[in-house]
């Protein structure tokens, strides 16, 4: 086979597989934005009416207890781990750190990062057992917690580090101590750091592991911080192995409002991201 | 008889990282206060590392080692118990490549400000902003757009950007690290410009590439080779009269290992280029 020959098939083979993920992305995306959008459109109701009584056998009212479940745990977890995170991967710098700890601790987050989820779900299982409890929002959150901490730390340490190393050379030069460096770093680190945390707060509400056993179910709207509650995964898990169609179909209104917001919040992060790129060194226009 | 604003004593530094290299391998030198001198050499001959060991910048990298000392107005800048942030407000840096804070060009001029206390209402900030933007000549070009990203600047802009928020730290000396040479020509020589003036009134200490800079700008000549002074002197001695034999081939651009041009060959204005560019 020729040069020419051998770039025209690898040319091929490279726009194929783009094209396969595309093709797969539109149609996971188009089919629930269809279909769920359909249901949602007869009967909008059901996105902001409690359940009923008898909702998941006979498609009793809606799904608004899942959607407030999944932001009660996902947001007080996200604010936590974020900022932990970012606590983390600055203390992960030269500043503080050595190279060799940082690299190991990298590596450790990798490992928690590669962990299924269900993992960290059973182990905050037997946390429970252990103390006597039940299944709860509070639980809930630390699962989520534990989960997104990982992700964000693993994101906010690769932005800092792709931050350009001027910025600290040019706020130490002007008699910044160590923590003000810091903070202009971060400043610079922005956009990436923005991603990470958008990257974990959508991974949060959109994973089903972790809360099956720590936030529990339940068919009635979240009551306090130690009472279980239904999150939005769940729900579409149960609600899709239903015998009765009304009630499956209600799993793609609420897949529907799920996929909206996850892409919503990733356009909200581009957003806010390129509003911080434009502060950037070496941004737009050098 | 000039006053002296900084002493090196047997300066001396050490990259110890995987291969242990002597940047600099024992300095004594003077620098004159409210003069400007010029740090040349050959790539790789210290210069930069003798810069920044001057206000202990160097500390922020891994691995260095340092002996010897650094004298402030006869005040030891390592043997003190003084932060090291408020040595490097007495002693600012501009470093070579432009790099604005990420921040608005405002705020890049006042964060110096900020950080130091420096002023106690919204009012002298605005105003002091305005001084020093003017002492670079930026605040006509600027003056409209004070809020918009440093970033979005030309190189030479922020490169007088980066002066101003020094200077608004109000140093005693000023290191600058071949401020001019990721820059234009015409923007080089407005940079050129505003050090000039700026010599009157700061200790100025600058490392360059290029020998006609040195010999425009500079009051006194620091010439290093491989980690050691080879000769200091003002500059017109420096460059008509060179004492060692090495600062006559350097300045008659043979030597050649580092240098493929003179600067004599090329013409008046041309830099001289180092070769492995």
């Amino acid at each position: 086979m020729d040069r020419y020959a051998k770039q025209r098939l690898f040319g091929l083979l490279a726009r194929g597989s783009a094209a396969l993920v595309v093709a797969v992305m539109v149609l996971v995306v188009s089919v629930t934005i269809f279909r769920g959008g359909r249901v949602l459109l007869t009967d909008p109701a059901i996105a902001v009416t409690p359940p009923g009584s008898r909702y998941m056998l006979e498609g009793d009212g809606g799904f608004l207890h899942a959607v407030l479940g999944s932001l009660f745990i996902v947001v007080p977890a996200t604010i936590a781990s974020a900022t932990l995170a970012v606590s983390t991967a600055i203390y992960l710098q030269s500043d503080y750190s050595s190279e060799r700890f940082s690299d190991v601790v990298n590596m450790f987050l990798n490992v928690l990062w590669g962990t299924p989820p269900i993992v960290y779900g059973v182990f905050i299982l037997t946390v429970i057992i252990a103390v006597g409890a039940q299944t709860s929002l509070f639980f809930g959150i630390i699962a989520i917690g534990i989960f997104q901490y990982p992700i964000m730390t693993r994101y906010t340490d690769e932005a800092l580090r792709s931050a350009p190393d001027t910025v600290r050379e040019a706020t130490y030069g002007l008699g910044g101590t160590r923590f003000e460096t810091a903070l202009m770093t971060l400043r610079a680190a922005m956009p990436g750091i923005i991603a990470g945390i958008i990257m974990g707060f959508a991974r949060g509400i959109g994973d089903a592991a972790t809360v099956l056993f720590t936030a529990g179910r339940s068919t009635r709207m979240p009551a306090g911080l130690f009472e279980p509650s239904t999150t939005l995964p769940v729900l579409i898990f149960d609600q899709a192995m239903s015998f009765n169609a009304e009630v499956r179909s209600h799993a793609y209104a609420a897949s529907f409002v799920l996929i909206v917001a996850v892409l919503g919040l990733i356009i909200v992060s581009k957003l806010l991201a390129g509003r911080y790129a434009r502060f950037a060194p070496g941004g737009r226009n050098s | 008889m000039t006053d002296t604003a900084l002493t090196t004593e047997n300066l001396a530094v050490t990259y110890t990282g995987n291969r242990e290299v002597e940047a600099l391998k024992g300095v004594s030198l003077e620098f004159p206060a409210n003069q400007l001198t010029a740090i040349i050499g050959p790539s790789g001959c210290g210069k930069s590392t003798l810069l920044k060991s001057l206000n202990r910048l160097h500390e922020i990298q891994p691995n260095v080692e340092i002996t010897g000392d650094v004298l402030l107005r006869d005040r030891s800048v390592y043997n003190t118990d003084e932060p090291v942030p408020e040595l490097r407000k007495r002693i600012g840096y501009v470093p070579q490549k432009p790099t604005p804070l990420p921040l608005s060009i405002y705020e890049n001029v006042a964060y110096g400000l900020k950080i130091h206390g420096r002023c106690d209402s919204k009012d002298e900030l605005d105003e002091r902003v305005e001084t020093y933007l003017r002492k670079v000549n930026l605040w006509d070009e600027v003056k409209d757009r004070l809020d918009a990203p440093g970033a979005e600047l030309s190189t030479g802009q922020i490169q007088r950007l980066c002066l101003a928020r020094s200077l608004a730290v109000e140093p005693e000396v000023l290191l600058c690290d071949e401020v001019t040479s990721a820059l234009d020509p015409i923007s080089a020589e407005t940079v050129e410009e505003t050090l000039a003036d700026l010599k009157e009134e700061y200790t100025i200490i600058m490392v360059t590439h290029s020998m006609d800079q040195a010999k425009r700008l500079a009051d006194e000549v620091v010439f290093l080779y491989l980690g050691d002074l080879i000769e200091t002197n003002d500059t017109r001695s420096f460059f008509e009269n060179p004492q060692h034999e090495r600062t006559q081939q350097f300045v008659t651009g043979h030597t050649a290992v580092e240098y493929t041009e003179s600067s004599e060959e090329s013409g008046a204005d041309s830099e001289t280029v180092p070769a492995e560019r």
